[in-house]
């Protein structure tokens, strides 16, 4: 007798055993599970809504693809982020026309890698910011941190990859990316201590 | 131990790979420094910040439609 479960839970190796022998509704269900992900990804790196759409298909279209390739010796979804990198990267230095991008070429501004700010964030920022007026700030903070560092924060702090599998995904050294990830860290906080800084008593 | 120094570590302190006897000086340098515990403290509030909220709108409608724009490409493979 067969047991059904209450409620299915997620089978990324079954869903890729079963896409890979051309089971296209196993396919829609890994979407499904990672769209969002890939998402926020591409957006994050490209800052531009029209990219991360294309990012989004260009990867679910290239992971169907090549599925066959996927040795399972990773994981699909680190896999699937590998893509989405590559893909996020290749437009924005499609769209880059003064400004090179290169992930190989070290990030030269320091500005703002110098913390300059020491007032405590009290009341925390929730305490302090509505939820879309707390968003707006992300946005627009992160936006203008240089690509390299940004693309590094983006895998490391918010996608939870590995230093190594960071190093791995860009193409660079272990040190460049705990370097910019350094950067990266100390120039958002910078930038974001300007609206969450504790006011000074009047 | 320098507030440059704490800086450099930083990132191997989050990441918990100080070795111990090295980790007692950072300790150190955090009790008696208070900028480099604020840096410490909203450094860590950051990371959090970021990690724990989508900042970017994805609606249903735009991820249907994606969706179905990707499963149209899919072709059963024989």
């Amino acid at each position: 007798m067969s047991t059904v479960p209450a409620s299915p839970a997620f089978d990324e190796s079954a869903l890729v055993v079963r896409a890979r022998a051309g089971d296209t509704a196993a396919f829609s269900e890994l979407v499904e599970h990672y769209d969002r992900r890939v998402f926020r990804m591409a957006k994050q790196i490209t800052q531009n809504d029209d990219d991360a759409e294309d990012v989004l298909q260009e990867t679910f279209l290239k992971a169907y693809t090549h599925l066959s390739d996927f040795q399972g010796n990773s994981k699909f979804s680190t896999w699937l982020v590998r893509i989405a990198v590559n893909e996020s990267l290749m437009r924005l230095r499609k769209r880059k026309t003064s400004k090179t991008v290169s992930m190989d070429e070290d990030v030269q501004t320091e500005e703002g890698s110098i913390p300059r700010d020491f007032a405590e964030w009290r009341p925390n920022p929730e305490q302090l910011y509505g939820q879309s007026e707390l968003a707006d700030i992300l946005r627009k903070t992160i936006q203008g941190l240089p690509p390299g560092f940004r693309t590094v924060f983006t895998l490391r702090d918010i996608e939870n990859l590995s230093t190594e599998e960071t190093a791995e995904a860009l193409g660079l050294s272990v040190p460049a990316v705990k370097s910019r990830l350094l950067r990266a860290r100390l120039q958002l906080r910078e930038r974001l201590s300007r609206y969450f800084r504790q006011k000074k008593e009047a | 131990m320098t507030c440059t120094d704490f800086l450099s570590k930083l990132t191997d302190y989050f990441d918990g790979q100080i070795p111990a006897d090295l980790l007692v000086e950072v300790e150190e340098h955090l009790c008696g420094c208070h900028h480099c515990e604020v840096v410490l403290d909203t450094t860590r509030q950051t990371i959090a910040i970021y990690r724990d909220r989508d900042i970017y709108e994805f609606s249903p409608g735009m991820r249907e439609r994606l969706h179905t724009a990707i499963m149209a490409k899919c072709t059963p493979k024989v």
